[in-house]
């Protein structure tokens, strides 16, 4: 992360902006504490259209600040930076009705192939859009496009996980349409991402069949932060003894409210059930955001008196 | 290696609060970890020392407290002592366990000069 403005820093991109490099030759002596301001200049992040690199900035150090050693307490979270941006993201899309999904998983459990296939059913039906985290390259943005819905691509260059500031970049570059889904593939790790808040509304841990059952014993904070385990590969099952029902108990031990879906992205086997549980989040999230919206109006008309009976 | 951006956003914090107070260097930084917090301390301390140079906070010494874990058992209906994800309740053997601390990331106080 920027640590001078807070930007989300050396070392990442987004497709579609102009590079604008800007190096750190910060003299200035005063704390940069800005707001999430979207469109301000980003230091050593290059962007084309539709990708946002964070790998491209130098790393340099910042001047030292400006006398007997005295204590100050500051008892804050160290993520409350984070945490703000995040806040701010899921304001935008609660404010809109937009189911926000994190999914998170290890390198090669098969995200991008579950989400192309997703997309090609949900076409048609419910706007879906797809923010694409990776290190590097664009091709996973390129399959989500290819499969029909509008992706962006954030590459993180050496950062091991998305953070809520590229995410609510990201966010700018896409269509949300109301009553929306947007899927953020998070970059493939499953122990980073679990600690950084996006601004979803849930977090899906996918493990295919092929990495074992024991997974959620050996990384368990990603399946205690995750609302869904989706076990993919299922085809696959019979040929590496893979024990679902054994899996599915591990992941309950860390997390006793976890739910578990199994499927095959792509013998589309189990994916009813995904596909419903999907269209439940969708529609809570719409319902909550209707709720706000007409408590909103009820509160206008109550302060307007008989002006706003119309 | 998420510790790196975390050490980047514990500078960011000392060094901002340093120059908000008139000082000039940190000489300690004090931080709360939760030991489900999902950050290695060791990982921490390197990663502090690397982010910490050239700036305000460099070598200032950083002293971690580590804070337990609770959780809240279905089985017993109480909560334990946990220090670690998926083992069983210390007191009825359930597997139903739902943490409820130690996943504490906290700056608590620095010193400076």
């Amino acid at each position: 992360m920027c640590t001078v403005c807070g930007c989300a820093g050396e070392g990442a991109s987004i497709e579609g902006e102009h590079a604008h490099r800007h190096h750190h030759h910060h003299e200035h002596a005063h704390p940069h504490d800005h707001d999430h301001h979207h469109g301000h200049d980003h230091h050593g992040v290059s962007a084309s259209k539709e990708s946002l690199d964070y790998g491209q900035g130098p790393a340099r150090a910042h001047a030292p600040g400006l006398s007997q050693a005295r204590m100050i307490e500051i008892e804050t979270n160290i993520l409350s930076k984070n945490d703000r941006f995040a806040a701010e993201n899921r304001k935008r899309l609660e404010a809109s009705g937009v189911l926000a999904l994190n999914l998170v998983s290890s390198p090669g459990s098969g995200k991008t192939t579950l989400l192309c296939e997703t997309i090609r059913r949900l076409a048609g039906s419910v706007p879906a859009t797809v923010i694409e985290g990776d290190q590097q390259t664009a091709n996973d943005a390129e399959r989500i496009r290819a499969a029909g819905a509008p992706a962006v691509q954030v590459n993180t260059g050496k950062g091991c996980h998305l953070d809520a500031h590229m995410v609510g970049h990201a966010m700018e570059r896409l269509p949300l349409e109301d009553g929306g889904i947007l899927f953020i593939e998070n970059v493939g790790n499953l122990v980073c991402p679990a600690a950084f808040d996006l601004g979803e509304a849930a977090k899906v841990a996918i493990l295919s069949v092929t990495e074992g059952e024991d997974k959620p014993l050996k990384y368990p904070d990603m399946f205690a932060a995750s609302r869904l385990m989706i076990l993919n590969k299922i085809d696959l099952a019979p040929h590496c003894d893979f024990d679902s029902v054994r899996c599915a108990e591990n992941a309950r031990r860390i997390n006793p409210a976890i739910e578990v879906i199994e499927l095959s992205a792509k013998t589309a086997e189990g994916f009813e059930a995904w596909l419903g549980w999907l269209d439940q989040r969708r529609r809570d999230v719409a319902r909550h955001a209707i709720e706000a919206l007409e408590a909103r109006a009820a509160a206008l008309r109550a302060a307007a008196g008989p002006a706003g009976q119309g | 290696m998420h510790e790196m951006s975390i050490c980047e956003s514990v500078v960011e914090t000392a060094r901002t609060v340093a120059l908000q107070e008139g000082a000039t260097r940190v000489t300690k930084v004090r931080l709360e970890i939760g030991c489900f917090g999902g950050v290695e301390t060791e990982a921490l301390r390197f990663g502090f020392d690397v982010v910490a140079r050239g700036t305000s906070v460099e070598g200032a010494e950083l002293d971690i407290i580590e804070l337990p874990g609770r959780a809240w058992c279905f089985g017993c209906v109480e909560a334990h002592d946990m220090t670690v994800r998926g083992e069983p309740c210390p007191a009825c053997g359930d597997h139903r366990l739902s943490v409820t601390g130690g996943e504490e990331l906290r700056i608590k106080d620095l010193e400076v000069i």
